[in-house]
């Protein structure tokens, strides 16, 4: 059983294996192919012309392009991994597909996607895009230099256009020529060549996107093997020999079935040995079209019409499709088609000097109808890299204008170069001047003669063939983007509407829109435009922007392997391992995971954390506190440094002491804040807040080589050498006096804000200092990352006899909510200033720091800015959401209700026995005492303002309390 | 008290360390593989890591630490003075870290701030800060180029070479150590599992063939 | 993805900077010295040119350093890596 449509081999052997056939499904018929087809070749081949129907009008509608500017024949890949929208021009055939036609958008897998998509960088001194002639020359000239080459092209064999037609290269056929190519390519060690790679990206500095499908055309994939690699190419110097595109001529009735581009008509023909019709109408602009009728021809197909638009076209072009029995129709056009699921019948007339229609329409029968409106040049990655086009009159195309170091190189047919011999030279000269600007010297080399070209006269351009009758307004069968639906009435419509840019018309219409971002109907839509327009060329009217990507790339591509458990960088403790076992629940803070609460069985969040601030009230509880950013900074002027990047004054603290900071920006407002300890002299220890380590080393480091390059200080990042854990509680003093046997624990012996150098028990070197983030007596052990597990379980084990319970950040927040300590970021967002926290008492009279000169500002020295205060829901179980806002008790809620600030922290108080929260509140310091309301889930809950500190306001816990 | 005098302090310091790939030794080894397409992944843990900050400027100061410390310091961007086991990287204008057996922390600090003295500069003991990850084998820079953006290309990078850059999203300090190619990855330690994951996860392809 | 070339560590891609806005903006030498509207100036006020613009970047995930660089904002064209310090001196 063979399929209709195939050429015997005698006739057109074709680049398929004959001796292997392939099953495949489509839309539940089983049909076959053999490799080397894609699905459209094998479903012409089989006699499958209309595979769909259209989006909005549902038109019936057929294979056009035998690549991926294919409009309509867009299909949908069943499998474990089901894939949308893929152009059957584009799928290579392999036994068991199974595909249906589609028409609008697909479906996805309900199942996740097992398949591995991967990514890698490669750098290289050349990269060549297009292994057509022209790239293939290059890719040979820049090779043999020693330069390291980076070859892609995105069909599986290499040759491009050669792979249709009948060349001849060096007095042999083009495709040993290629053969030669490959091989010699294949032998160069710095050059890699990749096949089934589209470029879709190229970006500033020389940098490309290409997605390589790796595995779609294999029977078997290995469980780790990528079946798509997304290269993130670098390149010196980027050659584009992309091509042109083939585009259709816009008449009326313009997309039925049969009416495919002349070129591809020819590649199904020749690569594929596919004849799609018997009886074929060729419409061309220019001479490419007169291969594809020849080759008609040649293989049996009778061509009752070559129908030209120019007058006289090239005689021996003419002589020779009349000598094979074809008949020429010079100065014509095709005004419209008839039939219905596959075209029947071509109207032809003739078009005079001005190009307005003439003569007396005339009907030619056909069941194919090939057509050539032109050439567009692929240009879309050089305009993505900041490339600008002009429009060639002579080429009728968009090529491209500006050339420049940080510009791409193009050559080929991409810059409207169609000859084959001229293809070549550029390549050659191309490849050896890339080279030799990356220090790899060689002359091009001597290009090889050719025969069996392409002709090249002039075309004679044309993208819109008038309607007969109606305006054109009305012309709603001029089809201008098949995908999308659209014709010559819409782009009306949309002038009508006043629309004059084309990136206006395209989205108005949605011209150019679809999956193929309008591939066969950029060029003609602008063509459209500047007749409605009445300007004199489409040069006038522009292109769209070129943006990434040339062609749809899978999200799952773009995510590669960075999803599931690999999607986030995730930072965790030496004592993680014990928090895990612990059975804590974590939360993210940047990249870190900190433990949030213990749950004990059966207790939810809200008991969990109750329970975790009792023990640290009343008894003794621990932390993980080793997130903290740390940065030592050292050198002689580093006490005049803290001093002027900190509000509070460090230079004359007491080596051995520690003091809180704050830092500010320029503009007065918080930065971040920690504690910093005086190790020496010219020694100090800034801790930072746990998101804020990396930024403000970052800033200490701009301000040391931007404006105070005199000073003496260098900063280290040492977060990570330390490992801490807070033993915060009433019982604190007895664990660590149990653990650091030798250390004076005594309130007297060792004070607030003082810190140790000491041995633990089991012999760790420790540094145990007294702060508090709670406002209960607490240590803090610092000792080597290394040691942190053993050092936690030694704190675990020393307190466990007095119930030592360890704690999250949940319970953190807690506390230190109750003594009204802010967490910038939390309480603080790049708006507040330290004063507009009440922390007056940390902010130096006596000394600049950066942005105290902010704080005289008119805007920031008003004293009824939004300032932080504490709240009391009156309904004491009532707990605030974060975040919402409050207003005056007797204002009215509709909008616009004038907000007076927001909760910025809100918990439930295990010591208070009830809800709090605190809150930043225009003029809030005077509204203590008032009471406001916060409108959230349809109701409105009264509040009393308070002054930011729920807890032990006289500090008298500090220090611990006596017990026996 | 008896549970916390469980542990000698002469001997069991030692036993008390951990870095943070330890439990993952063996998942290491399964997952590495020799031969021509082989690649082995391993942690050196606990080296030896001083960080120096010297204004570059003052030659009479680089040479009294060279002397002090008994290596030179190289000065040429993005290389290595030394061996595997003492080495000295350069890390940027001003900046270099000294690599050397564990254990020897104290005493490069000590002689690094005795040759400062009265000098401007710094030396910050920071070996716990950063655990080693060892990447080895013929198809090592096929790994590596799965997820860093260097040029690793023998005719940009090299034994005795090394850069601070991102290997995934990851800041790392990568190490040249052989041309088979040997790779050292010197990562900040809460990163380490995830760096860990991820490159098994790009040796996977070589070692599951 | 641009690329960078640091003037320590050379070149590399973007991913590895922060952008530190405009170049040269000194800090009053004095801040008490100026007026409201000068000190706003130095907090708010930056030039956004179509063309070359010198702008700062530090080496976050290299060498850590800052750097000036003399950049075209339209075509992103880079040139004249340089430390970076202050104008005044």
């Amino acid at each position: 059983m063979t399929s209709p449509n195939r050429l015997d081999a005698t006739v057109r052997p074709g680049r398929i294996d004959r001796t292997r056939r392939l099953r495949f499904t489509f839309d539940g018929t089983e049909l076959h192919g053999h490799p080397g087809d894609t699905l459209a070749s094998a479903l012409l081949a089989e006699g499958r012309t209309e595979v769909t129907t259209s989006v909005h009008r549902g038109r019936p509608r057929g294979i056009v392009a035998a690549d991926r500017t294919e409009p309509n024949a867009l299909v949908q890949l069943h499998g474990d991994c089901p894939e949308p929208m893929l152009p059957a021009t584009r799928v290579e055939l392999r036994d068991g597909l199974v595909a249906e036609s589609l028409s609008g958008i697909g479906w996805v897998g309900d199942r996740p996607d097992t398949a591995v998509h991967d990514k890698k960088y490669v750098h290289a001194d050349v990269v060549i895009v297009g292994a057509g002639p022209s790239g293939l020359a290059a890719a040979l000239s820049a090779g043999r230099s020693g330069a390291r080459v980076f070859l892609v092209d995105e069909q599986a064999e290499l040759g491009g256009r050669l792979l249709d037609g009948h060349e001849r290269i060096d007095g042999a056929a083009a495709t040993d020529w290629i053969a030669r190519a490959v091989r010699e390519l294949a032998e160069i060690p710095e050059v890699r060549v990749l096949t089934r790679a589209t470029a879709v990206g190229c970006y500033d500095h020389d940098y490309l996107l290409v997605a390589e499908h790796r595995t779609d055309h294999l029977d078997t994939v290995g469980p780790h093997q990528s079946q798509q690699r997304l290269w993130h190419v670098r390149a010196r110097r980027v050659v584009l020999a992309t091509g042109a595109h083939e585009r259709p001529v816009v008449f009326e009735d313009n997309d039925r079935p049969g009416i495919m581009l002349a070129a591809a008509v020819r590649s199904y023909l020749n690569r594929h040995a596919v004849l799609p019709g018997r009886d074929a109408v060729v419409f061309t602009t220019s001479d490419s079209a007169y291969s594809t009728a020849l080759d008609l021809l040649a293989v049996g197909a009778s061509v009752p019409a070559l129908v030209d638009t120019r007058p006289q076209p090239p005689a021996h072009l003419v002589d020779q499709v009349e000598a094979a029995g074809g008949r020429v129709h010079p100065g014509s056009t095709v005004i419209s088609t008839k039939g219905h699921d596959r075209v029947r019948g071509a109207r032809v007339t003739e078009l005079d000097e001005q190009g307005c229609l003439s003569g007396i329409p005339y009907e030619v029968d056909c069941d194919l109808l090939a057509v050539c409106g032109g050439w567009s040049p692929v240009v879309h990655l050089f305009g993505q890299a900041g490339g600008s086009l002009r429009w060639d009159r002579t080429a009728a195309g968009f090529v491209p204008e500006s050339s420049g170091t940080h510009l791409p190189r193009v050559i080929g047919s991409a810059r409207a170069t169609h000859d084959l011999a001229g293809s070549l030279a550029q390549g050659l000269a191309a490849g050896a001047e890339a080279a030799t600007a990356c220090g790899f010297r060689i002359a091009a080399p001597r290009v090889p003669p050719t025969s069996g070209d392409r002709p090249n006269s002039r075309p004679r351009p044309l993208w819109l063939v008038p309607g007969m009758t109606k305006p054109p307004e009305q012309w709603d069968r001029h089809f201008v983007d098949l995908q999308r639906d659209a014709t010559v009435a819409d782009v009306w419509r949309a002038i009508g509407a006043g629309m004059r840019s084309v990136e206006h018309v395209e989205r108005y219409t949605t011209i150019s829109t679809g999956q193929d971002r309008g591939k066969t109907s950029g060029v003609n839509a602008i063509g459209v435009i500047a007749d409605a327009l009445m300007v004199d060329s489409p040069g006038e009217v522009g292109t769209t922007t070129f943006r990434p990507p040339y062609a749809p790339v899978r999200f799952a591509l773009m995510a590669g392997r960075e999803r599931g458990h690999l999607h986030e960088p995730v930072r965790t403790t030496s004592m993680h391992s014990w928090h895990e076992a612990a059975g804590a629940e974590f939360e993210n803070v940047g990249q870190w995971k900190r433990p949030r609460y213990y749950p004990r069985p059966g207790e939810d969040m809200d008991a969990a954390v109750q329970r975790e601030c009792r023990a640290a009230r009343t008894g003794v509880a621990m932390q993980d506190v080793s997130t903290l950013g740390r940065i030592e900074i050292v050198g002689s002027d580093a006490p005049e440094f803290l001093d002027r990047v900190c509000t509070s004054g460090f230079a004359e603290l007491a080596v051995g002491r520690a003091r809180y900071g704050m830092m500010c920006g320029a503009d007065g407002m918080v930065l971040d804040d920690g504690v910093s300890m005086r190790l020496a002299a010219d020694r100090y220890l800034m801790s930072t807040t746990t998101g804020g380590a990396a930024g403000v080393l970052e800033w200490l480091e701009e301000w040391l080589r931007t404006e105070w390059s005199e000073l003496d200080v260098y900063c280290t990042s040492v977060t990570e050498q330390w490992a801490a854990v807070a033993v915060v509680g009433p019982r604190s003093r007895d664990v660590v006096a149990r653990l650091a046997p030798d250390l004076d624990v005594s309130s007297a012996g060792f004070g607030f804000m003082e810190f140790r150098e000491t041995e633990l028990y089991n012999g760790i070197p420790a540094r145990i200092s007294r702060i508090s983030f709670s406002g209960e007596l607490a240590f803090e052990i610092n000792v080597a990352r290394w040691y942190g597990l053993a050092t936690w379980e030694a704190v675990a084990a020393a307190g466990a006899d007095h119930g030592i319970t360890p704690y999250g950040a949940e319970t953190m927040h807690v506390l230190r909510a109750e003594k009204g300590f802010v967490v910038v970021g939390q309480d603080t967002d790049g708006t507040v200033t330290p004063l507009d926290l009440g922390m007056d008492r940390l902010v130096s009279r006596h000394k600049d720091f950066i942005g105290k000169r902010s704080f005289a500002r008119q805007d920031t020295a008003r004293t009824d800015r939004k300032q932080l205060v504490g709240l009391l829901p009156l309904e004491r179980e009532r707990l605030l959401p974060e975040g919402v806002h409050l207003v005056e008790p007797d204002v009215p809620l509709r909008p616009p209700v004038p907000m007076l600030g927001h909760v910025t922290s809100s918990y439930r108080s295990a010591a208070l026995d009830r809800t709090f929260a605190l809150a930043l509140i225009r003029d809030g310091r005077r509204r203590i005492g008032d009471v406001l309301h916060a409108p959230f889930e349809g109701s409105s809950t009264a509040v009393e303002v308070t002054r930011p500190v729920f807890y032990d306001e006289e500090g008298a816990r500090r220090d611990g309390v006596e017990h026996g | 008290m008896t549970v916390l005098n469980t542990v000698e302090p002469a001997t069991g310091l030692a036993s008390l360390r951990r870095s943070p790939l330890a439990d993952r030794a063996a998942e290491f080894a399964a997952s590495s593989a020799d031969g021509l397409r082989g690649v082995r992944l391993s942690e050196e843990a606990f080296l030896t890591q001083v960080n120096l900050r010297v204004p570059p400027e003052s030659p009479a100061l680089l040479a009294g630490l060279e002397r002090e410390l008994g290596l030179a310091l190289p000065h040429r961007p993005n290389s290595v003075v030394g061996d595997e086991r003492d080495a000295v990287l350069w890390l940027g204008p001003d900046e270099w870290l000294v690599i050397a057996p564990e254990g020897r922390a104290d005493r490069v600090v000590s002689r690094a701030r005795t040759a400062m003295a009265d000098s401007v500069g710094s030396s910050v003991d920071v070996s716990a800060d950063r655990t080693t990850v060892r990447l080895a084998g013929p198809v090592s820079r096929d790994v590596l180029e799965k997820v860093c953006s260097l040029d690793l290309h023998p005719r940009a990078f090299g034994a005795g070479q090394c850069a601070r850059t991102l290997v995934g999203r990851v800041r790392v300090a990568l190490w040249q150590v052989g041309a088979e190619p040997a790779y050292r990855l010197l990562v900040h330690c809460s990163f380490a599992g995830y760096l860990a994951d991820l490159l098994l996860d790009a040796m996977a392809e070589f070692t599951h063939a | 993805m641009l690329l960078i070339h640091c003037p320590w560590c050379g070149a590399r891609d973007e991913a590895e900077f922060r952008y530190g806005g405009q170049a040269h903006v000194d800090r009053p030498p004095d801040p008490n010295a100026v007026d409201d509207r000068e000190w706003g100036e130095y907090l708010f006020v930056r030039d956004n040119p179509r063309g070359r613009f010198s702008e700062r970047w530090v080496h976050s995930a290299g060498c850590r350093r800052w750097f000036d660089v003399v950049r075209d904002t339209a075509t992103n064209e880079m040139s004249a890596e340089v430390p970076s310090r202050s104008g005044r001196r």
